[in-house]
């Protein structure tokens, strides 16, 4: 179900924690089987419950509970701005706007082509980079502006 | 000699990409204070009494002091113990720990080495924030260089002490950074705080003894260890020892993170942040992130940046976050922003915090949006009341401290926005 780089990633994150505490693993094993898939069907759960002796159940609240996994199909890139108050009174807002008007679409939405999602974000631990974005959420984008947006597109389009 | 105004960032080259690494660590005097430890068997208990008499407060929000936390682990205990570093920085305006991750991670991971040989302690986890992944990458890479040097693992430098580090990240919940709900995520559950007592020292991790300290907590033990407790306390103020990084943001000409003595006045850290933007005047500052009550730019301008002096002007230092507003800020705005972020961020587990959080934005949002009414304001403060104090987590005192502290001090805006229905800026 997951690809043997994936599994190996993850046994490697197994090694991190008690022989009997599998479980501890199972963020960054959705996070991994997030990165090959995209997103997380309820088969890749259901997959990653299995390999850690978890109920199904445990792994979807989980994955429930925390923002930055994708329970639904997205873009190719998904674009997550912090709107949060110190990103907003250094420009956040303007960044989102031009956003919307480059991609013509706004918040939980997927250009048609498929390409871009954008995403409403919560503090990322960076506002003296306002704006901050993430990119599929481990790039990290500091000082947002409009012609940085407009390069960071151009750069994801090709 | 003078005393350096740094520690936890001093000598860095940020523009020298190999700067974090182990060798430059090492030039900054890097583990020798842990070596000394190792060599001289310094007894556990002298390491916690110099910590005591540093007057070291927990850097993460609380300001508890370190050394009477770590004082409260169980000495004889049999079994295994944990040391957690909590890395999950997401109070909105805080960005000091990601600087010290990235750029000084050995001086983390030697404060939690002398950490778990002061209290017996043989594994760790440093739980990082989901958003900061390079910063990840990083300690990841850190970690496997204090390995490969014999400063992790079994009989560290050839002595009986040994201590393994792991770094798990988070992936999105604001709520993992307090404390009991960063040890379920790390149990692989939702990040749900538990009830206290227990408290951690007596079942944390895996239902054993656990201490947990914030980064900039630990980066700070080994200068400490290297000169002293009391030359670290007469770095600050008495009661409020040693230096603080404060992370300044919003509307100042150079946000930043900036490293002072407790104590420093507010108006020398507004001057190192390049004053206010455009030269504007400063209408309000959170002085220690999002949680923690806003006030008025006046009484700011008279405050010193330390724990008792912050509390005395009306607000807490926090995590050190500084949000600087200028007079052309809405406070209706600023706190409908904030108001969401806790309806947004609410774990869901106690009745108060899951439903108030979402009154409260959704009031300040009508309000905004120029649909309020004048009793909405004495609404705001019933439900704080009714929030605040009633919740297993600080969470709920977060969401409500904001919004009585605005409509305390910039009460005239709200009311403007009722009656005119737009902004008084």
């Amino acid at each position: 179900m997951l690809s043997a780089e994936s599994l190996k990633k993850i046994d490697y994150e197994l090694t991190k924690y008690p022989a009997d505490q599998k479980q501890s693993a199972v963020m960054s094993a959705l996070a991994i089987a997030q990165d090959e898939k995209g997103w997380l069907t309820t088969e890749t759960m259901d997959f990653v419950a299995e390999y850690l002796d978890m109920p199904s159940i445990a792994v979807y609240e989980v994955a429930t509970f925390y923002n930055m996994y994708n329970l639904q199909p997205i873009g190719k890139y998904k674009i997550t701005v912090c709107t949060n108050l110190p990103c907003a009174l250094s420009g956040a807002n303007e960044a989102v706007a031009h956003f919307r008007e480059r991609l013509g679409i706004g918040f939980n939405e997927t250009t048609t082509d498929g390409k871009f999602t954008l995403k409403e974000g919560e503090c990322m631990g960076a506002c003296g980079d306002a704006p901050v974005l993430l990119v599929n959420n481990k790039r990290m984008c500091s000082f947002m502006s409009n012609d940085k947006i407009d390069q960071l597109l151009e750069d994801l389009s090709k | 000699m003078s005393q350096p105004a740094q520690i936890l960032l001093a000598g860095l080259s940020p523009s020298d990409p190999d700067d974090w690494r182990l060798k430059n660590y090492e030039q900054r005097e890097g583990y020798v204070a842990l070596r000394k430890i190792l060599s001289e068997k310094i007894p556990p208990e002298k390491i916690i009494e110099e910590v005591k008499k540093s007057a070291l407060r927990g850097r993460g929000g609380a300001g508890f002091p370190t050394g009477l936390k770590w004082s409260f682990m169980p000495k004889q205990y049999e079994g295994d113990k944990y040391l957690v570093c909590n890395s999950d920085e997401g109070e909105p305006g805080t960005f000091k720990d990601r600087d010290i991750m990235r750029h000084n991670p050995h001086m983390l991971i030697e404060g939690m080495l002398i950490g778990a040989y002061a209290m017996g302690i043989r594994a760790g986890y440093n739980y990082v924030h989901g958003e900061i992944w390079d910063v990840y990458e990083r300690m990841e890479e850190a970690v496997d260089e204090a390995r490969a040097a014999g400063y992790l693992g079994d009989n560290i430098l050839g002595s009986d002490f040994s201590f393994q580090l792991y770094n798990h990240h988070g992936y999105g919940a604001y709520i993992c950074g307090e404390e009991t709900a960063l040890l379920e995520s790390l149990e692989g559950k939702k990040g749900q705080p538990r009830f206290k007592p227990p408290f951690p020292a007596s079942f944390g991790l895996y239902g054993k003894p656990t201490t947990i300290n914030n980064t900039e907590t630990f980066a700070a033990v080994p200068w400490i260890i290297r000169h002293g407790g009391d030359k670290f306390l007469q770095l600050g103020k008495p009661n409020n020892g040693g230096t603080k990084i404060f992370s300044v943001s919003g509307h100042v000409n150079k946000p930043g993170n900036y490293e002072v003595p407790l104590g420093t006045p507010f108006a020398t850290l507004l001057e190192m942040a390049g004053g206010m933007r455009g030269g504007r005047k400063l209408k309000g500052c959170i002085p220690g992130g999002s949680s923690m009550p806003v006030l008025p730019g006046d009484v700011m301008m008279q405050t010193d940046m330390d724990y008792d002096s912050i509390a005395k002007a009306g607000s807490f230092l926090g995590s050190g976050a500084v949000i600087i507003m200028d007079d052309t800020t809405c406070m209706v705005r600023a706190l409908e922003r904030l108001s969401y972020f806790y309806y947004e961020e609410s774990c869901g587990q106690c009745t108060p915090c899951r439903e108030g959080t979402g009154w409260l934005y959704r009031i300040v949002h009508r309000i905004e949006t120029g649909k309020g009414r004048l009793e909405d304001l004495d609404l705001l403060n019933n439900l704080a009341d009714n929030i605040q104090g009633r919740t297993i987590c600080a969470l709920g005192d977060a969401a409500a401290m904001p919004v009585r502290a605005m409509i305390q001090h910039f009460r005239d805006e709200f009311a403007y926005h009722v009656e005119h229905k737009k902004c008084l800026v």
